[in-house]
């Protein structure tokens, strides 16, 4: 039985740890690594840090942020927002990062989803996407931070990008994301149904229970969280504790 | 301090090792320096990415001599991850590739389905615990020795070391039912298939061991 993990993820604008309804009203929370760190020392599998505005802006401010965290935090860290290019994954992985995740650049060039995957193996390439619910089991991949329509379908997009060498899918739902009202699960079903590769659900944490809607009916190998966290709402400890006690297999934490 | 030289060769996740191991209390250095990776305490092979990208990328720069020397040496070696997989004779990934051979040995692919059938799959993305394989010999003096049995470690990979003789496999984790060999060790060459600068408190526990052993 696979471990499921638990991935603290960490919006970021500019110098700031942001968060927002449906990736939208953005709101400062405050120093990313400060919260960064005490979720490793709660027990994080995973970090995941997302540049919000990089793709507007076409640029990426998280290297330093990164490069910070790389200090003193010991568990895996993705890192998304503006990567366009083999240059700038080769940049990240430098300053610390494991994966990068891509959503805009690999919309516009899904040839950069096999470029990353052939150079650095396709567990750094986790392909990213918004899903915006356009119909009864339809979504469609919205990028920049889902204010951009694609016009792709979140299922077909999902397979080319696993056809193309994307190793894990990070799923945020639009829809879901900020409302504390809890994941898309038909979404996240829908996705982890059709691929072979690990789904990261996003969006609408706001229990620890949903968490467990999310891996016991959606299928899903790991769930992202933020607002619970950053509100201080819950710790990675506690929701922990709710899995495990509902039978989901996530590791035991060692402290150090 | 003990001296520890992580070798650079352009592939990924040099500065989480040498920052790992600076929390370990070592002395670190990342190069790609002969000089620098020979005149060492101790010598790590990073690596992720794809087996064939990170040969040529040692080949061009002249390190697969210098980290057979290194072997020759009795420097402690520690292969992480794709380093690790470096260490065996070939891998499958993208055609069949020559390793550094100093662990008897092929780099397989993690396979398809569990043994009763299922899909399984691919990477092996996550934490799993560390089992003592079969052989009975146990982590006493060894990398592990720290370690309890069953403490969970960060793996991502596709591909899995197969190595040829089972008292060189040090622990296993198991996949889907399927046993994959998470550290392998002969003489003073070790590896783990997992990150332990990414796996917490239990991952930084294991590079203090290396860092102490003789």
């Amino acid at each position: 039985m696979r471990n499921t993990r638990l991935i603290a993820r960490l919006d970021v604008k500019g110098p700031n740890l942001i968060k927002g309804v449906h990736l939208e009203g953005l709101r400062i929370i405050g120093p990313p690594n400060e919260y960064a760190h005490a979720y490793y020392l709660q027990g994080a599998d995973e970090l995941i840090y997302i540049d919000c505005v990089a793709s507007l802006y076409g640029r990426n401010n998280l290297d330093d942020i990164v490069l910070k965290a790389a200090q003193d935090v010991f568990i895996p860290m993705t890192v998304g927002g503006g990567v366009r290019s083999i240059e700038d994954v080769t940049h990240l992985l430098r300053c610390g990062a494991d994966k990068v995740a891509v959503n805009t650049a690999a919309v516009r060039n899904p040839r950069l989803i096999t470029e990353i995957s052939r150079r650095f193996g396709s567990q750094c390439m986790v392909l990213s996407i918004e899903a915006k619910r356009v119909g009864r089991g339809r979504w469609e991949a919205y990028t920049d931070n889902g204010r951009e329509e694609t016009g792709l379908d979140v299922i077909d997009w999902v397979k080319q990008g696993v056809d193309l060498g994307a190793g894990e899918i990070l799923l945020t739902s639009v829809d879901q994301e900020g409302t504390r009202k809890g994941l898309d699960l038909d979404l996240i079903k829908a996705v982890t149904n059709e691929v072979p590769v690990p789904v990261i659900a996003s969006g609408g944490l706001g229990t620890a229970e949903h968490l467990v809607e999310a891996v016991k009916q959606g299928g899903a190998d790991a769930v992202a969280m933020a607002d619970i966290l950053h509100f201080r709402r819950s710790t990675i400890g506690e929701i922990r504790q709710v899995a495990c006690a509902a039978g989901i297999h996530a590791r035991r934490v060692r402290h150090d | 301090m003990i001296k520890v030289t992580v070798i650079d060769y352009g592939m990924g996740n040099l500065r989480s090792v040498s920052r790992a191991l600076e929390h370990c209390g070592a002395e670190v250095k990342i190069s790609s320096d002969p000089k620098a990776i020979l005149g060492t305490d101790r010598v790590v092979l990073p690596g992720v990415g794809a087996f064939m990208a990170g040969m040529s990328a040692l080949k061009i720069r002249g390190l697969d001599t210098v980290i057979r020397q290194v072997a020759a040496a009795g420097t402690p070696l520690l292969g992480i991850c794709l380093g690790m997989q470096m260490l065996l004779e070939e891998s499958e990934e993208f055609g069949l590739t020559p390793g550094l051979g100093l662990i008897q040995g092929r780099v397989v692919e993690v396979p398809a389905h569990t043994p009763t059938g299922d899909p399984l799959k691919r990477p092996h993305i996550g934490w799993n615990e560390l089992l003592a394989p079969g052989h009975g010999k146990g982590w006493k003096g060894s990398l592990l020795e720290d370690t309890p049995v069953g403490d969970a470690m960060y793996f991502v990979h596709s591909f899995m070391a197969d190595p040829t003789l089972p008292e060189d496999r040090l622990a296993d984790c198991l996949y889907g039912g399927i046993s994959i060999a998470a550290a392998i060790k002969h003489d003073n060459v070790m590896g783990c298939q997992f990150h332990p600068e990414k796996s917490g408190a239990s991952g930084l526990e294991i590079l203090r061991a290396f860092l102490r052993r003789p």
